[in-house]
């Protein structure tokens, strides 16, 4: 039948596409685009999600009710995201916040009791000790 | 005796296997009644502490578990399931003339893992117990003794019974209704349900994900949520109230619900603000999502986000006030008769609205500050969970009894206890309000002497309010023991449910209905005129 | 699972009136379940989102040790095997029982090739001491908090390779009632439901692969 057979050539187009974007995403990773990077490989990544999801999913052609489900789940993760992520942001800024919390490096102490003097060299990878009871 | 879905398939088995809504609803009203006994015991034996300051029956250390166990066993294996599970699955394919919910083999499913879930969270509290509150915040969740492990992973197992529910239900409001039910035709409490299904299926994936992370942190010290290792403890509590704040909407909405059933039944008179109703149960369910941080506002989340919190905290109540004030409208002028199901509604409106202002008080910053983690917060909860949720839970259970076992409870004895219930809650927790304001700490196993007469109050309201729930078991226990014969509509009810037989057929109507008019049509229903005495 | 017999339709279930009320029935159940894994593997996303936001030079030291040709493979992989995916759910939809059998059986085959390339990922991260949290060993770290990162590297693949192991067993039971000729163009439903969780956990691994393997 015709429009299967259009359906299923459909399909293999879009593999086709999600297999270019996917070489299109490796390669970009490979550049520095500053912060753009992160918004470039999410990008790709969304475009890469949409064609699974309307192509592959059906949703382009199924009842409405598919799409509202999926569109609201996703809504709800992107609320929960912005939300943790603007506290987060904004505490930044909060003076009674510890200063180990620094661009790129953890302070890592290994829990000890207080006469073990001295942190890990530095370098060292932690190994963190069993988190519980005090001595 | 016709046969029907108690009597027929007959055995043990047909009932363990049963994919039948009514009968997995009986089961799951005989498991949540019974978490419900254990977690009164455990409420009695926190009040019984609390009578003298210091050690009483209990040391420091038992009285953390005995709290804990108390919250997590009331919210996880009572509350949650309650209404949606119990109530629900038996009457929301009835009220919209189905014939079952979509998925019956996974409502089975669902209550096995119930049961499951159940078994987990025995064993934790037999193998240990835990004390982190029933909340776990971190760290201390992730690095104490006990049976944490356990019984989060009980939580998450739970969280998926819940799921199940939730997906059943809205895949059968959509796709079950009776021909000429449209959605505006449809009962409220099948709008409550609707959106309670939502919130099911949205926010508990968030607890499974977190509950699955304190059991990574504690294996493996993942750090997400350990400042020593660059960790956040506030994102622990994000991840945590992300869904335990929607919780308490899974856990309120199916109440006014049945409110929105019991109230014109009992009014003889239609459902003031039908669509305002039903469209105030889709706005809670989503404005839900956007307050969870007023659990939050000491803990050390930026100012940022509190003001924003407390922001749309405001708005969640708007939805709510409406519900409030369109049942008040149905019973204006209505006729009014105080069967226990109305005495239960009409508790209920009061002392929701007591406990959802209270909410608001909590919902302002700068009085936050001052009532956080004090009895004002344990009396507000209990208010909205208990004056709310488990006073309309009765009101459904009166309601619905005759329908589901065919017979009808002493209406005497029934306003006996809903008088002792009704007292004995309002002696327990009003003072609770005022302990917290007064600065008694939440979860404290020792206090100043100051603020023992009230603790001791308190605590016989409690005796009270177990002594109405004896009398209710012992009531409606009785009247099992009766034969069966309740008519078809003992209330003069409106509704499909009640046009089929008391109990329903296992197949719950000889013939589909079909619904021509609109819902809560109690107009052709005259009110018998009042005698008049010369 | 059996399904009783009816006048209307071998698989329609006493519920529901029409095949079509009943296969609707499902697919928002089947969304509706997607939702919830979504969710479930957003709540990682979301902490690994504001760990590296926290610990940005850890997060991406870290990634380095990740090798970027196997995830590209692992994603091509994934992403044939949707293909082949949907191709069988047209198969069933188009009465071609053999393809269907083919087309489920290369998915299972796609799927097996990517656990065993993140079986061979995994044991080079053990062999590195590249491990999560309190078990991290590896040694001469420049930058520290690197085992945050493994941390989220195992916990979310481990998560959705458990999806994966779960996705072939069900596949595996849609390949036996196909091969017993239950799916026809007016029966399919659990091929489709099936394909659509499937794709999901393919959708979850589009959004993986370029946020552990390719940040900057």
């Amino acid at each position: 039948m015709d429009a299967h057979a259009t359906a299923a050539s459909s399909y293999a187009k879009v593999l086709g596409a999600l297999l270019a974007l996917t070489v299109i995403t490796v390669l970009a990773a490979g550049f520095s685009f500053g912060s753009w990077n992160v918004i470039i490989a999410l990008g790709i990544a969304s475009i890469k999600a949409s064609l699974v999801a309307l192509f592959f999913m059906h949703l382009r052609h199924d009842k409405p009710m598919s799409a509202v489900i999926f569109v609201t789940g996703a809504a709800v993760l992107g609320v929960f995201l912005m939300i943790c992520t603007l506290d987060s942001n904004a505490r930044g800024d909060d003076p009674v916040r510890p200063a180990t919390r620094d661009s790129g490096a953890l302070a890592i102490s290994v829990p000890s009791s207080p006469s073990t003097p001295g942190t890990p060299a530095p370098g060292q990878s932690r190994l963190p000790g069993t988190p519980t009871k005090p001595r | 005796m016709t046969d029907n879905y108690l009597s027929s398939p007959r055995g043990f088995k047909s009932w363990l296997t049963t994919v039948d809504h009514k009968r997995i609803g009986v089961m799951y009203l005989a498991s949540i009644l019974f978490a419900f006994l254990l977690g009164g015991i455990f409420a009695i034996l926190i009040r019984i502490e609390l009578l003298k300051p210091g050690h009483n029956i209990m040391s420091a250390d038992t009285y953390n578990r005995v709290f804990t166990l108390h919250g997590a066993i009331m919210i996880f294996l009572f509350i949650i399931p309650s209404i949606p599970a119990a109530l629900g699955n038996f009457v929301l394919p009835l009220m919209l003339g189905a014939k079952d919910v979509a998925f019956p083999r996974l409502n089975l499913a669902s209550y096995y893992i119930y049961v499951a879930g159940a078994l987990l969270a025995i064993s934790a509290m037999v193998a240990g117990g835990v004390d982190t509150g029933w909340t776990f915040y971190t760290p201390y969740s992730t690095t104490t003794n006990g049976s944490v492990g356990l019984m989060t992973f009980a939580a998450f197992v739970l969280g998926f019974s819940s799921i199940f529910t939730g997906i059943n239900f809205i895949a059968t409001v959509h796709k079950l209704r009776a021909p000429g039910m449209g959605w505006f035709r449809m009962p409220l409490f099948v709008w409550g349900m609707y959106a309670t299904a939502i919130i099911q299926v949205l926010a508990t994936p968030v607890l499974g994900i977190t509950l699955l992370l304190i059991i990574m942190e504690r294996v493996f010290s993942v750090g997400i949520f350990n400042p020593q290792l660059g960790g956040d403890p506030i994102l622990f509590q994000h991840f945590f109230w992300f869904y335990s704040h929607p919780a308490v909407y899974i856990m309120i909405l199916p109440g006014m619900a049945i409110i929105s059933e019991v109230i014109p039944c009992f009014s003889r008179k239609t459902i003031f603000g039908y669509k305002a109703i039903a469209y105030s149960s889709i706005a809670i369910a989503g404005v839900s999502f956007l307050v969870w941080g007023h659990h939050m506002f000491v803990s050390g989340q930026s100012s940022l986000a509190n003001v924003i919190f407390s922001f749309l905290t405001f708005l969640v109540a708007i939805p709510s006030g409406v519900k409030v004030f369109n049942w008040i409208a149905t019973m204006y002028k209505g006729s009014i008769s105080l069967e226990a199901p109305m005495l239960y509604a009409i508790s209920f409106l009061l002392l929701f609205a007591i406990g959802g202002l209270t909410g608001l008080f909590l919902g302002a910053l700068a009085t936050d500050v001052h009532l956080h983690d004090t009895y004002f917060v344990v009396a507000h909860f209990h208010f909205v969970m208990m004056g709310g949720t488990v006073m309309a839970f009765l009101a459904g259970l009166h309601f619905w009894w005759p329908k589901m076992f065919g017979r009808m409870y002493s209406e005497k004895w029934a306003r006996v206890s809903a008088a002792l219930i009704f007292i004995g809650f309002n002696v327990t927790f009003l003072s609770q309000f005022v302990l917290g304001s007064r600065g008694m700490p939440r979860r404290y196993y020792n206090y100043l002497d100051q603020f023992q007469p009230l603790h001791v109050f308190s605590t016989v309201g409690s005796w009270v309010l177990a002594l109405g729930f004896l009398i209710m078991a012992g009531y409606l226990w009785a009247s099992l023991r009766k034969p069966m014969d309740a008519p078809a509509n003992p209330w003069g009810a409106v509704g499909l449910e009640w046009q089929t037989s008391s109990p329903p057929p296992e197949h719950n109507f000889e013939t589909v209905p079909t619904v021509t008019g609109p819902p809560y049509d109690y107009s052709p229903v005259e009110p018998e005129p009042a005698e008049v005495h010369a | 699972m059996s399904a009783a017999a009816t006048s209307q339709g071998e698989f329609l279930q006493h519920h529901f009136t029409t095949p079509e009320q009943q296969a609707d029935a499902g697919k928002i159940g089947m969304w509706l379940f997607l939702v919830t894994e979504i969710l479930l593997f957003g709540g990682l996303f979301v902490g690994f989102a504001i760990m590296q936001s926290l610990h940005p030079r850890a997060f991406l030291e870290a990634h380095h040790h990740l090798d970027r040709m196997l995830g590209f493979i692992n994603t091509v992989v994934l992403l044939t095997s949707s293909y082949t995916m949907v191709m069988a759910v047209h198969s069933a939809r188009t009465d071609r029982r053999k393809r269907v059998i083919v087309y489920l059986l290369l998915t299972l085959i796609c799927a097996g090739i990517f656990l065993g390339i993140k079986c061979v990922e995994y044991s080079h991260k053990f062999h590195e001491g590249l491990l999560p949290g309190r078990f991290y060993s590896h040694k001469g770290d420049t930058v520290p908090g690197q085992f945050m990162f493994f941390s989220f590297y195992f916990m979310m693949t481990g998560l959705h390779g458990i999806h994966i192991l779960g996705g072939m067993a069900i596949i595996a039971w849609v390949l036996r009632r196909a091969a017993r000729g239950d799916f026809s163009h007016s029966y399919y439903t659990p091929v489709d439901l099936v394909g659509l969780y499937w794709h999901l956990v393919d959708l979850i691994w589009i959004y993986l692969f370029p946020l552990l393997y390719l940040i900057q």
